[in-house]
């Protein structure tokens, strides 16, 4: 078990006129090596609940354990939580600061008391895994296009060499080619690595292509959570709570309800492509 | 973390301070400084602590949450008295070690500065926690027009300041933001020597620049987009009128004057 979540609630600003209860009664269990995906309207406590996985926030009550750690226990090392969980927050790119790209990657496990031979590989390791080639090494951070100044801050946070790797929408304000290039090396990562990672993302599509399992979070509680293919399967509900289903979904609906015999459950296009013509192959041996 | 620092927020309730009119708040607080610089007796310090413990009651924000804005600058406090309390010269000497010495005039006397600072940072953290932003820059500016025909560019100043004002709390989300991205990464703010410390911050304060130069960008961009242009031939949405309240507590205000000159 990578992070499990006991009872968790959190309100900011406890007894002021700005008090807000942000998360209530969360319990969530992320099992090692899933891929997660968290989806939820604005302000529902995504980014509240994934600074839970690290401690960056002391929940007002309830318990988080990370590989079975109460985290919050005296004596815990947070260093050491912060090392096994990394976090790559919304816009990571404005929290590069160094002079070389090189540097700026090294911040993280020189904090943690890495040097030499041993620094240098978990540098140009991670460089390497967010496709940073070698003469970006040396330039300044600021010099590099928005694409490339995120991947250099993922590839910050990965230099810290975490199990657990939580990502708070990653590929927003990135084109689609950007988009599609780092959703395919978290896959990898995740594939080569048995990185857990976990995903807070607004484009269903991305969700619904990547993801295995997902956390709908509405108003600072779980609405759903399971298999992707499950929880989409929810749609009036999810589009009341300002969410929705990939678009391709709405496509098949369609079909289905001018009287196509379509399998309208799917998450892709290449899926909804392959349905499609197993209904139209059936419809002409019919006839 | 940083978000506990309440000097200059807006704390917003409804309370008959909060309804007065944003000028008379700033005369007021200004009488009220002012004042508090020639009150030297023990009864008029007392007086001037009643007067603001009345204005602050009235105003119905929460006394631990005016306390926790002196929290800040607990540290520029102790420093004051502290530096007061060996630098003073007087007659009545408690502890003479040559190059150190302490008297009572200089225990007097830091005490005094310290209640004064206090005295001094409440006062004035009242007008900003009952006036919005808006509301105190729309008071300066009307409060600073006669004097345009002096040329003293009063719209401009007060946009400055409203501008300045808007980012402070900006800044600080930007700053809590940034902290704790570089703590998930390791970062440690909290031990370490003074020089270690100040070094932590460099991965802090180099972001906010950067944010801060590019927020002042696009604020300027955008107000230009908007035909922002200055002052001149601007129009207002909301008038400033004084009402019976106002009136009110500039007789609190006269009172006021009067009792830090008599004591």
């Amino acid at each position: 078990m990578a992070i499990k979540i006991k009872q968790l609630t959190h309100i900011y600003n406890e007894g002021t006129p700005f008090e807000k209860v942000a998360l209530h009664d969360v319990n969530l269990h992320i099992k090692d090596g899933s891929f997660l995906g968290i989806i939820g309207h604005t302000g529902s406590g995504k980014s509240t609940l994934i600074q839970m996985f690290n401690g960056l926030l002391k929940p007002t009550r309830g318990e988080v354990y990370v590989k079975g750690i109460n985290i919050h226990e005296d004596g815990v090392d947070k260093k050491h939580i912060r090392q096994s969980v990394g976090l790559v927050f919304q816009y990571p790119e404005y929290q590069l600061f160094e002079m070389t790209v090189y540097d700026d990657v090294a911040y993280g496990p020189k904090n943690l008391g890495l040097e030499g031979d041993a620094l240098k590989e978990r540098i140009e390791s991670s460089l390497k895994a967010v496709g940073l080639d070698e003469e970006f090494w040396q330039k300044s951070p600021f010099e590099l296009s928005g694409g490339q100044k995120r991947r250099v801050a993922i590839a910050g946070v990965l230099a810290m060499n975490p199990d657990i790797l939580i990502l708070d929408e990653p590929t927003a304000g990135l084109d689609p080619k950007g988009r599609e290039e780092l959703f395919s090396q978290l896959k990898e990562m995740h594939e080569t690595r048995h990185l857990t990672i976990v995903l807070i993302s607004h484009s269903m599509e991305d969700v619904a292509r990547y993801v295995e399992e997902l956390i709908v979070l509405y108003r600072g509680e779980i609405a759903f959570k399971g298999d992707t293919r499950e929880v989409f399967k929810h749609r009036e509900r999810l589009e009341e709570i300002g969410l929705g289903v990939p678009q391709i979904r709405h496509i098949m609906d369609a079909l289905k309800e001018k009287g196509m015999l379509v399998d309208t459950d799917v998450l892709t296009v290449e899926e909804a492509a392959s349905k499609l013509i197993a209904c139209l192959e059936k419809e002409v041996n019919n006839a | 973390m940083i978000r506990d620092i309440t000097i200059g927020q807006y704390y917003p309730i409804n309370s008959p301070v909060h309804k007065l009119d944003p000028r008379t708040k700033i005369l007021l607080t200004f009488a009220y400084i002012i004042a508090l610089f020639f009150v030297d007796t023990v009864w008029g310090y007392l007086g001037v602590f009643l007067a603001l413990a009345l204005a602050i009651k009235v105003s119905k924000v929460p006394v631990k949450y005016m306390l926790k804005g002196l929290k800040s600058i607990v540290v520029i406090l102790l420093f004051t008295v502290v530096l007061n309390v060996f630098f003073t010269t007087g007659e009545h000497t408690i502890v003479d070690w040559g190059f150190i010495r302490i008297t009572w005039e200089g225990i007097f006397f830091a005490l005094e500065m310290g209640t004064r600072l206090i005295l001094l940072i409440v006062g004035s953290s009242l007008l900003t926690l009952t006036t919005s932003p808006i509301q105190l820059t729309d008071g300066i500016e009307s409060l600073l027009m006669p004097f345009t025909k002096i040329h003293v560019p009063a719209h401009e100043i007060a946009m400055m300041m409203s501008i300045s004002l808007r980012f402070i709390p900006i800044l600080l989300e930007e700053t809590d933001k940034i902290m704790k991205a570089q703590t998930a990464r390791g970062a440690d703010f909290e031990s370490g020597n003074i020089m270690q410390r100040a070094k932590a911050m460099i991965p802090i304060m180099v972001p906010l620049f950067i944010s801060a130069f590019r927020r002042a960008e696009d604020l300027a961009m955008a107000m230009e987009a908007r035909c922002y242009q200055g002052g001149a031939g601007r129009t207002r949405m909301n008038k400033l009128e004084y009402h019976k309240g106002d009136f009110l507590a500039f007789g609190f205000g006269v009172l006021y004057i009067v009792m830090c000159i008599v004591l």
